[in-house]
């Protein structure tokens, strides 16, 4: 194949990340946002959306899309409560210190791994996608007889890939129109702007931290749903989107969501393509320093403005 | 007795004890007490920045891995004698630690949290990155001819208890005499309220440096002889977990307490030990530990004893 | 009159805001100093910027004939100038004691010349009996006295008070009037105040500071009569 095909197909590749990367992200930088709690058990609760969705497309056990269907709905709802309990329980009588708070989310992150290392198991499962045909790319090249189109073998992308980047767009759309819009969305923004202060308008401000909590974990938990028909369920596949996420949130600006976006296909999109030219790890390396950096140099993320 | 001498007779007592120790244990657990004060050790040197001085790291696992790996790179590439290997794992723990002081310093509370993890990350990445040196994930092991040193097999378990001791016991007098100095009071200072030790004129992004550079060079020593008594090297010492288990021991012992690492070490060593005979999920009790020590001790078992019955323990 | 501190054109922005404003002001040795004005009239954000807590926005200081504008704040501490905040601001879990010791250290060095300062000035304050009291646990008061002996163990040259009588009962505050002037014999002092009483009889001099701005210098006798400072305060200016 020639360069240009395969970049075509490092970028179809690279936005599925990207739209479950920008879900993923979203939430931790809501839950950053709005409580200044760095949850580190983020990774988990994705894992646990993956699990969850293979138990139920299990359970169901029907045509494939109808137990999909269910895991959609089903599995990030019970993260979702999961977190809130675990906000309830854990986060909330250490007064949302920061540090106790990130000590305890390293906690959670080995409690909910380790229980799903005992009950489900150290295997890899499938979930059938619930639909899967596959799309040719043609592709355009230039010969003496001017412009002509083939069909490069391998250059394809599937059906359920575009669908994953168009839900993503859709719960995207949906997380701005709930902050935006909504009467939860506006004490979110209140609570984050000054959580004193929305204390003293009245505002239930546990309530809403318990809610934000569990609805960070949720997107986490259906951006797993989405992915794992193409990226098996495990036990230890929350440390990468955690890694990434962290990634994102960071170089996006702490707590903003329209950096958070765009940094989420920024990254997802260059993960794609850089590694058609680097080795993966490398790739994981330059990022890693790259997020350090940008901590240290411009805390405001790169696309954040100075607060002064 | 006077505070001092309460001191002394305590921390003496402990080495005294774990001198005696070794004659008497059955080998099993023998090899597992060295084991525990050469995690001990390092747990002491991460107690010297979270304990004393306030700072939070998450990557304390680069420093553990640039000791062992300073070492054993030396000694499997280089063909260096255990002696001199040691030191380069020292050396590779100070120049570390300096460079990563120098730009996480710049940042504060919790981006100081991600930056160390980060860099951290990267160091384990690299260690991968690097596997026709280092052997990747599978690592190295260090032959037994290559653990000779100045005639002493360290392979041999009487004289690995005794190497271990020895370090363990400079660790915590050292610990424990810098804590004591002026310097450790600043660094207190500087944990309780870092605007206040500043307007007393104290420098306080050099005396965290210092911290940094003591703290990680510390843990590079126990890394460095954590690969070197135990004959292996490998990547998993420089992933997260390492870097999770300095801060679990020194919260469950007790941060910013001479003694604390050493009893926290000691604790979890042997519920994981316990716990891992029963289940492969062996880290779910770090988890739980994590949680229950934030909510309901997060003095730790040593910092507890200080506030009820021990005022004077340092 | 040999000048300890001078500044020109003192200015500082908070997200375009004017908190202090071109104040050039000059403090000669020896003298106490009070400076008084309204809330939110500058006065803190002023000494702030003297020791270096907060960065001016323009403006130049001087210290012992040197220029500091550029100096971090301990560097200007070490030079000699000592600072108590006006939100007590000491080591809570740290003992009374090792919280002047470790004032006391930048100057005296060995454990038993330290223990000696501190021992003097917890006896100045009127701390002595209590060295090994955990800080926090001492009332308002008793820590607005240890912040002056963490000043005070400092030898300063200049000792710069932020509201060091806040919260004082009246005996205190007769006491505390005692230690201004005894200090004042080595060092020379400026003093944020707001109790007029202890102005007027412990200052040599007064500057009043008012929007960000010095409204008016004189006398303690020469300010109380002032027309323009009584209206400031008064609010009907």
């Amino acid at each position: 194949m020639d360069l240009g095909p395969y970049i075509l197909l490092a970028t179809l590749e690279g936005s599925v990340t990207a739209a479950v990367l920008a879900l993923t992200a979203i939430g931790l930088s809501l839950v950053f946002g709005v409580m200044r709690v760095v949850n580190v058990a983020h990774g988990e609760f994705f894992m646990l959306g993956a699990v969850l969705a293979w138990w139920v497309a299990h359970m169901v056990g029907a045509h494939p899309a109808l137990g999909f269907a269910a895991a959609l709905v089903v599995a990030p709802v019970l993260v979702g409560l999961v977190a809130v309990a675990a906000d309830m329980t854990v986060l909330k009588r250490v007064d949302y210190d920061p540090e106790r708070t990130i000590v305890a989310t390293i906690g959670m992150l080995y409690i909910i791994q380790q229980i799903t290392l005992m009950t489900y198991g150290p295997d890899a499962r499938p979930v059938e996608p619930p639909f899967n045909s596959r799309l040719a790319i043609p592709w355009f090249e230039y010969s003496e007889n001017g412009f002509q189109m083939y069909w490069p073998w391998g250059l394809s992308t599937t059906s359920y890939k575009l669908a994953v980047i168009a839900a993503a767009a859709v719960v995207l759309v949906g997380v701005w129109l709930l902050m935006a819009r909504t009467k939860i969305g506006l004490l979110m923004r209140a609570t984050q702007l000054d959580r004193e202060m929305a204390l003293a308008f009245g505002i239930p401000v546990e309530r809403v931290y318990a809610i934000v909590f569990g609805i960070g974990a949720g997107l986490a938990a259906l951006a797993a749903v989405l992915i794992v028909p193409i990226q098996q369920a495990h036990y230890l596949m929350g440390g990468d989107p955690l890694l990434l996420s962290f990634i994102v949130v960071i170089i996006g600006g702490l707590g903003s969501l329209p950096g958070t976006v765009i940094a989420a296909v920024l990254i997802g999109l260059s993960d794609g393509i850089i590694s058609v030219f680097f080795s993966p790890t490398l790739a994981k390396i330059l990022a890693t320093l790259l997020v350090a950096l940008v901590l240290v140099f411009r805390p405001e993320g790169l696309f954040g403005v100075k607060s002064r | 007795m006077s505070a001092t001498q309460k001191m002394i007779a305590l921390h003496g007592g402990l080495l005294g004890l774990l001198f005696v120790l070794q004659f008497l244990l059955p080998a099993y657990h023998h090899g597992n007490l060295a084991r525990v004060m050469v995690l001990a050790s390092y747990a002491i040197g991460y107690n010297i920045m979270f304990g004393y001085t306030g700072l939070l790291s998450l990557g304390h696992a680069l420093f553990f891995a640039a000791g062992m790996y300073g070492m054993g790179l030396a000694v499997n590439l280089g063909g260096v004698a255990p002696a001199p290997a040691l030191i380069a794992g020292v050396l590779a723990g100070v120049v570390v630690s300096a460079a990563l002081g120098l730009l996480a310093l710049r940042t504060a509370g919790v981006a100081f949290m991600i930056v160390t993890l980060m860099f951290a990350q990267a160091g384990y990445l690299a260690v991968l990155y690097f596997g026709a040196y280092t052997r990747g994930d599978e690592g190295f092991v260090i032959q037994q001819a290559q653990r000779i040193m100045w005639g002493i097999d360290l392979s041999d378990p009487a004289n690995r208890y005794f190497a271990a001791y020895a370090l363990f016991a400079i660790c915590l007098l050292l610990s424990l005499w810098v804590v004591q100095r002026p310097f450790g009071r600043v660094l207190v200072a500087i944990r309780e309220n870092e605007e206040r030790a500043r307007m007393l004129g104290y420098d306080v992004f050099r005396h965290k440096l210092g911290a940094v550079v003591l703290s990680g060079t510390i843990s590079a020593a126990a890394g460095a002889a954590y690969g070197l008594l135990f004959g292996y090297v490998g990547a998993s010492f420089a992933s997260v977990q390492y870097s999770i288990f300095p801060l679990l021991w020194v919260l469950l012992g007790g941060a910013g307490t001479v003694l604390g690492p050493f009893i926290g070490t000691l604790f979890m060593f042997y519920l994981i030990d316990l716990s891992s005979g029963l289940t492969s999920a062996y880290m779910l009790i770090a988890g739980v530990a994590l949680v229950v020590l934030t909510l309901f001790a997060p003095q730790g078992l040593a910092g507890e004893l200080r506030s009820r019955i021990w005022r004077w323990l340092p | 009159m040999t000048m300890l501190l001078s500044t020109r054109g003192m200015t500082r922005y908070f997200a375009g805001l004017r908190a202090v404003h071109g104040v050039d002001f000059d403090l000669p040795e020896g003298q106490i100093r009070a400076l008084i004005g309204p809330n939110g009239a500058g006065k803190t954000t002023f000494v702030s910027m003297l020791c270096g807590r907060i960065p001016p926005s323009e403006g130049m200081i001087s210290f012992g004939g040197r220029d500091i504008s550029r100096l971090p704040a301990h560097k200007r501490i070490n030079l000699g100038m000592a600072y108590t905040f006006q939100i007590t601001s000491v080591f809570a879990r740290l003992s009374v004691a090792e919280n002047v010791a470790l004032a006391a250290r930048r100057k005296v060095q060995g454990a038993d010349a330290v223990a000696r300062a501190v021992q003097g000035a917890l006896d100045k304050v009127g701390l002595g009996d209590r060295p090994d009291q955990n800080a926090g646990d001492l009332s308002y008061g008793h820590q607005r006295l240890l912040e002056i002996a963490m000043g005070l163990v400092q030898e300063p040259r200049l000792l710069i008070l932020d509201e060091p009588t806040q919260g004082l009962a009246d005996s205190e505050i007769d006491a505390f009037k005692a230690l201004i002037r005894d200090l004042s014999k080595s060092a020379t002092i400026l003093l944020i105040e707001h109790n007029m009483s202890v102005v007027m009889e412990t200052a040599d001099f007064v500057t009043v500071l008012n929007f960000g701005e010095i409204l008016a210098e004189g006398t303690p006798q020469e300010i109380h009569a002032d027309a323009a400072v009584q209206a400031a305060y008064l609010g009907t200016g």
